[in-house]
């Protein structure tokens, strides 16, 4: 792993080793974030698997029995039936925050007084109505699916980028930063050995020279 | 978010969605690719959460790629009145390849 292009000063040295305790520790924090959120995650795609399995099969039936309505009436006495919407569904939507990955939930506000059943009873075939009733009973479903596939999209997402990081820190960070702090260490160890090593070459150089001027 | 009332669309054919109009949702019928698009891309500003059948969610891919890592607007996959192309449980795999690294909840069914 390549050193970080630095000069070897012990100024340096000791930004370095702040750094490197700095990503120690986010390495650190980041893992157990990972952890947390695979494990969230393990339990919200458990739900999702379950309730895309059970709305796609009730909602296949429902749209058949529709289906099956549009075939035996008029095109146009089926869009007149549904025209006119006799109910409503209101939905409140906010945020919650998983590991502080924000993620959408809602909140059915059902409209009281509603008619289901809009149309005439006589002028359209008994599929529709339930089709409609059985939509209806669906439709929260529908909802708590929405939010929690979006929950696993996002947090999914927030998994890989964690990982990333995680990834960047431990394998390119970290080694970087040691390798350049063993760099500054090696050299200024180096020269704090040739300087006493030309320390004790100029003393025995002068007690040389001294012995030398004692002789004459 | 503020600005989103929590409103909730249906795209998709008609066969399909336009019984969801006697829920009181807001019901948009496309036949094609182009339609789709652009239904889907307008309706990202005005609804927090699009039913799509899985026709359209094929055709306007390249948006729902864009919305998928954003909180609002939840764009779901559903099946169509005929055959279930199994979009949702695709997603669902990738999702967990994704985050896990491999499958472990489909694995069974593969082999």
């Amino acid at each position: 792993m390549a050193k970080l292009n630095v000069n070897p000063t012990r100024m340096e040295l000791r930004r370095l080793k702040e750094r490197l305790k700095t990503a120690v520790r986010g390495h650190k924090l980041l893992k157990d974030k990972a952890d947390e959120m695979v494990r969230r995650f393990m339990l919200v795609i458990k739900e999702n698997k379950r309730l895309r399995e059970e709305v796609e099969e009730e909602l296949q039936t429902a749209l058949r029995a529709f289906m099956l309505a549009r075939a035996v009436a008029s095109d146009d006495a089926i869009e007149e039936a549904v025209a006119m919407t006799g109910t409503g569904v209101e939905l409140k939507v906010g945020a919650s925050s998983i590991m502080s990955v924000d993620v959408p939930v809602f909140d059915i506000v059902e409209q009281e007084g509603g008619e289901l059943y809009p149309y005439s009873f006589a002028s359209v075939p008994s599929e529709l109505d339930g089709s409609i009733s059985s939509l209806a009973r669906l439709l929260p479903k529908l909802l708590k699916l929405a939010e929690v596939e979006k929950t696993c999209n996002i947090l999914a997402d927030e998994i890989e980028k964690n990982r990333r990081r995680v990834n960047a820190l431990e394998y390119v960070m970290i080694p970087q930063l040691e390798e350049t702090i063993k760099y500054i260490t090696m050299k200024l160890d180096e020269n704090e050995r040739g300087a006493t090593t030309r320390l004790m070459k100029v003393k025995s150089m002068l007690e040389e020279k001294n012995d030398s001027d004692g002789e004459h | 978010m503020s600005e989103r009332e929590g409103k909730i669309a249906v795209v998709g054919d008609k066969d399909s969605v336009l019984v969801f109009r006697a829920l009181g949702l807001d019901v948009f019928p496309v036949d094609d690719e182009e339609q789709a698009r652009q239904t889907v891309h307008a309706l990202a500003r005005t609804h927090a959460v699009i039913f799509v059948t899985e026709q359209v969610a094929i055709w306007a891919d390249m948006y729902l790629k864009r919305y998928k890592s954003r909180p609002y607007p939840v764009v779901v996959p559903i099946p169509s009145a005929g055959e279930s192309m199994g979009l949702g449980a695709a997603g669902i795999k990738s999702n967990i390849e994704k985050a896990i690294g491999a499958d472990i909840l489909f694995g069974k069914e593969d082999k």
